[in-house]
């Protein structure tokens, strides 16, 4: 598989280095002799013949570009429209393959976010069947199991009921899963692309389950999906009473095919898998139903033979998104560093940044708003003296924890197989920066 | 503009759950929803490990290794290999591992701590390309036939509700409870590059 996901990234890459919209795009100041004259030596002309750099990207369409927009009129206003981005705005969730397309995941480019909402269309995606066509007037959410009441609502008769709007993080605990034993994948979208932010609008679960009364022997609820995996896991009956959310809007519409529609389980801070997209039935229980992603998958292989299971909760994690792997820097002088830190169990209260590999940290600035379960975005000013730096950042959340370093990480889970435990990699990352001003991914504890 | 604002977060955590709590202490009888009737629910299926929620039917090994050939060798191989889709069978002994050169092998077989589960898994979404056309009697018989390639029940077996709920698994006991947040070691004070740096691109 990792090999699968190296080819996939690597193809990514050398679309992106030959467009001048992508921040890899080796035409900087130091990069663009070397692209020169590799492009000479392979006999190739300096226009590039990629798709990336010729075809108008995902979600734009190629408008002529006037030498002076002032002096003509532009594209008129349509009567009605969605909306489309610039032409010139290259990023794109990447799939990195898998055996099949149905059942794969896409990544976040996290190298090209400001700020700290996903946008929509590039939310991170893990689908088991691929994404269900669903009409919402034909959508049930039933309820059965050990209730006073079995019943079923219509989208129509949650969106009557008393919502609530939270701007929350979904993180697959799959993230970084390459990443245990040695560097390998390249980019930040590659190490850290299961991640993403949006704002959610919907009910809470608690509404419901009080109008069909849980009986006292309950203790678990079952989320099923309505997709072709018919996605199911069991939730805490205390997390479902105390936050879980009935989820029928992201970030001011519906929410999109690929992450729910039209109604998805929210369960804050809780690993990913368990934010049950399609959401089409929930069932009460004494006991966990012992699904497929509760115990052959998601479940934490340690050296002893041992399996940590319902290892729900993602940890404090960070990560400097700029500079960030495969980019090159235009020589010494002044960049911001920036990137986002997040906790699934409460909010980021301190973000430090290294650049020296961690003998020296410095406090970097929190972008307000600091939300619970959120990415939070931080910054650092700095001068680049040209000279070879490892660049890392630490966080901190309000409980408490701090974000380990890869090496303390694995003193504890150990090293099962190349891929680790799998699950739950929330060590400080390393990028390693050049003196020709090349990012690569490293360790470094 | 920056601001480091802890207090703007203790702020907003404060209206969120104040806002979620006013919700909660304010909702008038909102008469939504319907009663949902056995015969609406009669599609769904979720069994518990103790056979609670298993359907009525049986299947034999042998009727298990006909559908399997039809059904599921495509993806997952003539001898229950793997292949798109995951290995079945084999891997005892390899959990315990601490290379991390060597991955652990996880099976059915070899990791998964209940039976009733293999039904759960087949029967929602098998085979990949058709999800849940299979009949509960072709499901039990494709679990008797996995289970007996693995060695866990006999090459004969005819499963049905109760017998599948009575199957114990190899690494039944293989599971621990989260005790996060870990106590970790102290940071080492000289750190240094580790592992095979990831070569940058040319």
């Amino acid at each position: 598989m990792t090999e699968e996901l190296l080819v996939a990234e690597a193809r990514m890459l050398s679309e992106s280095r030959e467009d001048p919209r992508s921040p890899y795009f080796r035409g900087g100041t130091l990069g663009r002799r070397r692209f020169m004259l590799s492009s000479i030596a392979a006999g190739a002309t300096v226009a590039a013949s990629s798709r990336r750099a010729t075809a108008a990207p995902p979600g734009s369409v190629q408008r002529e570009v006037p030498t002076d927009p002032s002096k003509v009129l532009g594209a008129p206003l349509e009567d009605e429209s969605y909306g489309l981005r610039s032409q010139f705005e290259t990023e794109v969730r990447t799939r990195f393959k898998t055996s099949t397309p149905h059942s794969s995941w896409t990544f976040t480019p996290l190298e090209h976010g400001c700020g700290i909402i996903t946008p929509s269309g590039l939310h991170f995606e893990r689908s088991h069947a691929g994404t269900p066509t669903i009409d919402p007037r034909k959508h049930l959410l039933y309820v059965n199991g050990m209730v006073n009441q079995t019943k079923k609502y219509s989208i129509r008769e949650l969106r009557r009921l008393p919502s609530i709007s939270r701007i929350m993080l979904i993180e697959c605990s799959g993230n970084g899963l390459t990443e245990w034993s040695k560097p390998t994948l390249k980019t930040v979208q590659g190490t850290h692309g299961l991640t993403s932010t949006s704002e959610w609008t919907g009910v809470p679960l608690s509404t419901i389950l009080n109008d069909v009364g849980v009986r006292s022997a309950a203790k678990w609820v079952l989320a099923e999906g309505n997709d072709g995996a018919a996605m199911t896991r069991s939730i805490p009956i205390a997390k479902a009473m105390k936050d879980c959310m009935l989820a029928y809007g992201q970030n001011g519409e519906a929410i999109r095919p690929e992450q729910g529609y039209p109604l998805r389980l929210m369960v804050p801070g809780y690993e990913g898998n368990m934010h049950i997209k399609w959401l089409r039935r929930l069932e009460l229980s004494d006991a966990p139903f012992m699904t497929r992603e509760e115990t052959s998958k998601y479940t934490d292989l340690l050296t002893s033979g041992k399996a940590v299971q319902f290892s729900f909760e993602m940890e404090a994690k960070s990560v400097i998104t700029s500079p960030s792997g495969e980019m090159l820097l235009d020589g010494p002088g002044f960049y911001e560093i920036t990137g986002i830190a997040w906790s699934g169990r409460g909010a980021i209260k301190q973000v430090d940044v290294t650049v020296d590999g961690g003998r020296n940290w410095k406090v970097a600035l929190l972008q307000s708003p600091v939300l619970p379960i959120c990415h939070t975005r931080f910054r650092l000013p700095w001068q680049w003296d040209g000279k070879e730096a490892i660049l890392q950042s630490r966080c901190v959340d309000d409980t408490g924890y701090v974000q380990p370093t890869l090496g303390q990480l694995v003193a504890v889970r150990g090293l099962n197989g190349p891929l680790g435990s799998i699950y739950h990699l929330n060590a400080i990352q390393s990028w390693r920066l050049a003196s020709d001003g090349r990012v690569s991914n490293v360790h470094y504890y | 503009m920056f601001t480091t604002t802890r207090r703007a977060s203790v702020i907003a955590s404060v209206l969120l759950s104040s806002a979620a709590l006013s919700v909660d202490a304010a909702l008038p009888a909102f008469r939504l929803g319907t009663v949902a009737q056995p015969s609406e629910l009669a599609a769904f299926f979720s069994p518990l490990p103790d056979g609670r929620g298993l359907p009525a039917g049986s299947g034999s090994v042998a009727q298990g290794k006909a559908i399997y050939q039809q059904q599921c060798v495509a993806c997952h191989g003539q001898n229950l290999e793997g292949g798109i889709g995951d290995r079945l069978i084999g891997g005892r002994g390899s959990l315990v591992n601490s290379d991390p050169a060597k991955a652990p092998v996880k099976t059915v077989e070899s990791y998964w701590p209940y039976a009733t589960t293999l039904f759960d898994y087949v029967k929602r979404t098998m085979p990949f390309t058709a999800p849940d056309s299979l009949t509960n009697d072709q499901v039990y018989a494709v679990a008797a036939y996995i289970l007996s390639e693995a060695k866990i029940v006999p090459h004969d077996e005819v499963l049905d509700a109760s017998k599948l709920a009575k199957v114990k698994m190899p690494n039944r006991d293989g599971f621990i409870p989260d005790r996060r947040p870990e106590k970790f070691p102290p940071a080492s004070k000289t750190p240094q590059l580790r592992g095979a740096v990831a070569a940058s691109g040319k």
